[in-house]
Order: structure tokens, then C-alpha cells, then sequence
């Protein structure tokens, strides 16, 4: 027997994984604010273009985690964990804008342009925006639930850049790890839609 | 977006303004006694203000400040110059050389001196320190990353090691090996670069009187992480060039295969000077930030060519640092 809550356990649900996504927001300004970190706009863009991955990951699990949990509320969560995505994503270009070059978008576009990482982070920021922006119920009656859901499986394009992204930036240092265990996971969770395409075991995958 | 020159000589100046080279030179020396004094004055300052940021952690070597070699830009804090490392050895992560660097051992220590020279020979670290009078030398440092900081080193040129080696007229080049032993150091496990660390200069680079045989800094031995107890630093390049824990110094024939450049060869040049004109691959190095100053809501610094040791610009004359960057 499945898991299932009360709408109202539910609230509470999505009000404990709301606060938990904000944690490590948290913990950045926190650091900021007493000061604590030597070079700090390398430290949160470090810490934003993580937690921007992970949310794309987390993301990515709702729907394998539904279907081998057969908890099917977990779904409500979906729409704020991609949010969340977008958040951090957000942050992440914000702090590159600023700190690498002082919100002088002119510098920035050679920037994208010059150097192939930043080009397919760039990418993938871009691709996220409609996906915020529609992220709405309205939006997704004016749009129709068919072109709606094409529209969001750019995810299964944006996780992968997000990975190369980090990637290539890792990549002179010889520092493969995390960028292996991003690309491991995100591997997974699109294999097992594939799989599960291929099979049509049980319900018809939605997105 | 148009940024307008101003035609008045201060950017650009007009070629008619350009002092010719020997008489800039001559100034200059007579520029660099007049200002030893007023240099000396703060750098005594700031040696007595030393107490408020080294911690009495290390034994405390006995320096005489030469200010002929000594920038004039604020010091880093002693806690970031030895909590904000890259020393992969003990991790690559910038905590990581202070987490766990107390697992290496500095003395006992011998440094062999080996390859094209008359005689090999070693010194251990007693005879380092007595090998030339130690000099305090406050240089700027420039990280590949971006990154900078101002450090009190303790050391004295490293030309006084060649001149003790008497090297052979076949050494062209100085390679610098590092200590490479998984059991004082938790990241030689690691596949991230090719052990042990090597580094090299060209002889004339290595003969230079700012290229430093380093043995402490802030006053005090060298702490682990920042490579006790022998290290050399080379202020005008970035700072990997400058090779931490080294066991033995070689005189070579041959340029030296050295660590970051075989790791990532169109990424990190065996020359790697200082040059905001010539671009790392990933990032542009025409700004940096320097540690503890330049942080929130400020622009970054500009970088300055051979990071402002502008006396070394001789060594390159002729060469295209684009192509030998």
C-alpha cells in the first residue's frame, strides 16, 4: 500500500521541501554577510551552478521515483523543484554577469561566444526561461496540455548541457569526479525513460 | 559601446615623449635610491605591525628586509595566505592543503642537487638556511585562477644555489621535483596530475635575483601548506610555476616535462608569465581579484604584465609570449 497524504500532509510536504531548496541560499548569504569565505563570488558561483545540477537531477527523479514508488504525489512537487532549478540557475548567471564582468553585457556576449563552456551553460540557462515562464496553470491551459508537455521535456536537452557545462569546466583540471557523478545520474534517469519507452511497462511515460 | 582616447600623451604616449632606454634607466636607478628610503619606512611598519597576523605557530626566522625587492601593496592576512591553498598533493579543493597538510614532515629534509652540474651534492635543511643571509621579500602572486595575493616570503635568490652547484655548460634548463609520498600526502592518490610535481625555468629565468629560494614566510618558517620547508617562488609567473616541498633540484639539457603542462599542454605553458594579453583558454587573465580586498561590488583589478616585475622583460625580448605563453 503506497503512501498516500492528506491534502493537508501534503501542504506540509511541500512546505518542508520548499524551506529545504532554500537552505543552501541560506547558507550562502549567511556566509557572505559574517564574511566567512576568502574569495567569495568564486565560492557562490561554485555553490549556485551546483545546486542548479542538482535541482535538474532531483527534478529528473520525480518521475522514476513515482513510478517505482507508485507514490503519484510526489508529482505535485515537480513544478516547485524545476523552479527551484531555474533559481539557483538564475543566481548562478547572475553572480557570472556580476563578477566576471561587472554587468557589462557587451563583454559578456564575447565571453559566451569565445569560450565553448560558457556558450553551453548559456544555452541551457536560456532554454530553462520558458520553462519558468510557463510554469503556471494558466499557462499550461493556454498553451494545451500536449504542447505544454513537449514544450517542458527541453529538460531532457538542459540536464545534459548542464553536465557538459560543468564538464568542460572541469576539464584542464583533471577533476573529473563530480562532473562524472552529475553525468552517472543524469545517464540513469534518462536511460530508465528510454527503458521504460521502449518497454511500455505500465502507465504510458509522461514526461 | 565608444571609449573615447584622449589624445593628451597619458594612455598612449606620443612617441616623441618616450624617454630613450638608457636615460629611463638611469633614472630609474636614481629613482630606486631615492625611494629605498621612503620604501624601507614602510616596510619596517609593516613588519612591525607583522606581530598582529602571524600566528607563533612556526619558529620564527630571522630576515633583513630588502626593499629593493619588495612590493609596496597591502599584505594578505596571514590566515588567508595559509588557509586559501592550491597544493594538490593534499586535495584540490582551497581548504584542503590546511585540512591536511599536518600529515608532512619537514625536517628531517634533503634537498639533492643533481644532473649537469660539476659535482652532485645535498644539503640538508640546516645548510639551506645558512647556504646565504636570508632576505624578508614582499611579492605580489598570481594565481592561473584569477586570484592574487601579497606575501612576505623569507628566502634568498636562487642564483646563490647555481653558483654553489657550478653547473655544466650543458644545463639550459633548472627542474624542480617535489616531494611525491602517499603516506605524508593523502592527494598523491590521486590520478589529477602526473607525480611527483615537476617544475622548470630557463637558466637565465632561474638565475634572475627575483626568482627566490623561499624558506619561511611572514617571519616564520614555512607553514606545511604552502610547501615547507623548501620552496621557490617566481613572482612574475603564475602561481604553480613556484614549486612547493622540493627534494631535488635538477640542471637539465632539455626544457622540462613539468606537471601542469602535461596535464593540460594548450592550457598551461612551461613559460606561464604573467600577461593580462595572452587569454587562458577558459577565462581572460586581464583582471583578477585580489584576495581580501577586492571582493563584493567592486570591479576586479587589472592584471599587470610579468605581474608588475617589469625588470624581467629582458629575458623575453625577441620571443612572441603568445606562442610561448
Amino acid at each position: 500500500m503506497a503512501f498516500n497524504p492528506t491534502p493537508r500532509q501534503l501542504g506540509a510536504i511541500k512546505a518542508a521541501a520548499f524551506a529545504l531548496a532554500l537552505l543552501p541560499f541560506a547558507k550562502l548569504v549567511w556566509l557572505v554577510l559574517n564574511e566567512a569565505l576568502v574569495e567569495p563570488l568564486q565560492y557562490i558561483t561554485r555553490a549556485t551552478g551546483d545546486w542548479t545540477l542538482y535541482f535538474l537531477c532531483i527534478t529528473l527523479a520525480v518521475t522514476p521515483l513515482r513510478r517505482l514508488s507508485k507514490w503519484n504525489w510526489v508529482l505535485k512537487l515537480r513544478r516547485m523543484l524545476g523552479l527551484f532549478a531555474f533559481f539557483y540557475g538564475a543566481l548562478h548567471f547572475t553572480t557570472f554577469l556580476w563578477f566576471d564582468h561587472f554587468f557589462d553585457v557587451q563583454e559578456m556576449w564575447k565571453d559566451v561566444l569565445k569560450r565553448p563552456f560558457i556558450t553551453v551553460g548559456f544555452i541551457a540557462f536560456v532554454l530553462l526561461i520558458p520553462l519558468a515562464v510557463t510554469s503556471t496553470n494558466a499557462m499550461v491551459r493556454r498553451l494545451g496540455g500536449k504542447r505544454w508537455l513537449w514544450l517542458h521535456r527541453l529538460i531532457y536537452l538542459i540536464a545534459p548541457l548542464g553536465v557538459l557545462h560543468f564538464w568542460w569546466m572541469k576539464s584542464a583540471k583533471h577533476d573529473l569526479g563530480q562532473p562524472l557523478l552529475f553525468l552517472v545520474i543524469v545517464t540513469a534517469l534518462l536511460a530508465l525513460r528510454v527503458w521504460w519507452s521502449r518497454t511500455r511497462a505500465g502507465a504510458p511515460v509522461r514526461a | 559601446m565608444l571609449i573615447r582616447q584622449s589624445p593628451n600623451g597619458l594612455d598612449r604616449p606620443f612617441p616623441s615623449e618616450i624617454t630613450p632606454r638608457e636615460v629611463f634607466e638611469d633614472r630609474r636607478r636614481f629613482i630606486k635610491q631615492l625611494g629605498l628610503g621612503a620604501i624601507a619606512g614602510t616596510a619596517l611598519w609593516e613588519m612591525a605591525n607583522r606581530e598582529a597576523f602571524a600566528q607563533g605557530v612556526n619558529p620564527k626566522l630571522a630576515a633583513k628586509l630588502n626593499p629593493a625587492y619588495s612590493a609596496m601593496d597591502k599584505q594578505t592576512t596571514y590566515k588567508d595566505a595559509t588557509t586559501y591553498n592550491n597544493f594538490y598533493e593534499f586535495g584540490t579543493d582551497k581548504s584542503d592543503p590546511s585540512e591536511n597538510a599536518h600529515t608532512l614532515k619537514p625536517r628531517p629534509w634533503t634537498v639533492s642537487i643533481e644532473g649537469e652540474v660539476k659535482k652532485p651534492f645535498t644539503l640538508d635543511l640546516d645548510a639551506l638556511l645558512k647556504l646565504a643571509p636570508l632576505e624578508e621579500r614582499v611579492y605580489r602572486l598570481r594565481c592561473v585562477e584569477g586570484w592574487s595575493m601579497v606575501i612576505p616570503w623569507v628566502g634568498y635568490s636562487f642564483s646563490e644555489i647555481i653558483k654553489k652547484a657550478e653547473p655544466t655548460g650543458n644545463a639550459k634548463y633548472v627542474e624542480f621535483v617535489t616531494l611525491a609520498d602517499r603516506k605524508q600526502m593523502p592527494g598523491v592518490g590521486s590520478r589529477v596530475l602526473n607525480w611527483p610535481y615537476v617544475e622548470g625555468l630557463r637558466m637565465d629565468e632561474a638565475n634572475h635575483p627575483l626568482t627566490l629560494l623561499t624558506l619561511g614566510m611572514y617571519g616564520e618558517t614555512l607553514p606545511n601548506q604552502n610547501g615547507a620547508p623548501v620552496r621557490i617562488v617566481v613572482p612574475w609567473k603564475y602561481g604553480f610555476k613556484s614549486a612547493k616541498s622540493i627534494v631535488k633540484i635538477r640542471f637539465v639539457k632539455d626544457q622540462p616535462r613539468t606537471a601542469w603542462n602535461m596535464a593540460a599542454p594548450s592550457e598551461y605553458g612551461f613559460y606561464s608569465n604573467v600577461n593580462p594579453e595572452v587569454d587562458h583558454p577558459r577565462w581572460s587573465q586581464a583582471s583578477e581579484r585580489r584576495i581580501g580586498e577586492d571582493g563584493f561590488l567592486s570591479r576586479k583589478r587589472k592584471t599587470l604584465k610579468f605581474n608588475g616585475y617589469n625588470d624581467v622583460a629582458s629575458l623575453y625580448s625577441g620571443m612572441d609570449l603568445k606562442k610561448f605563453f
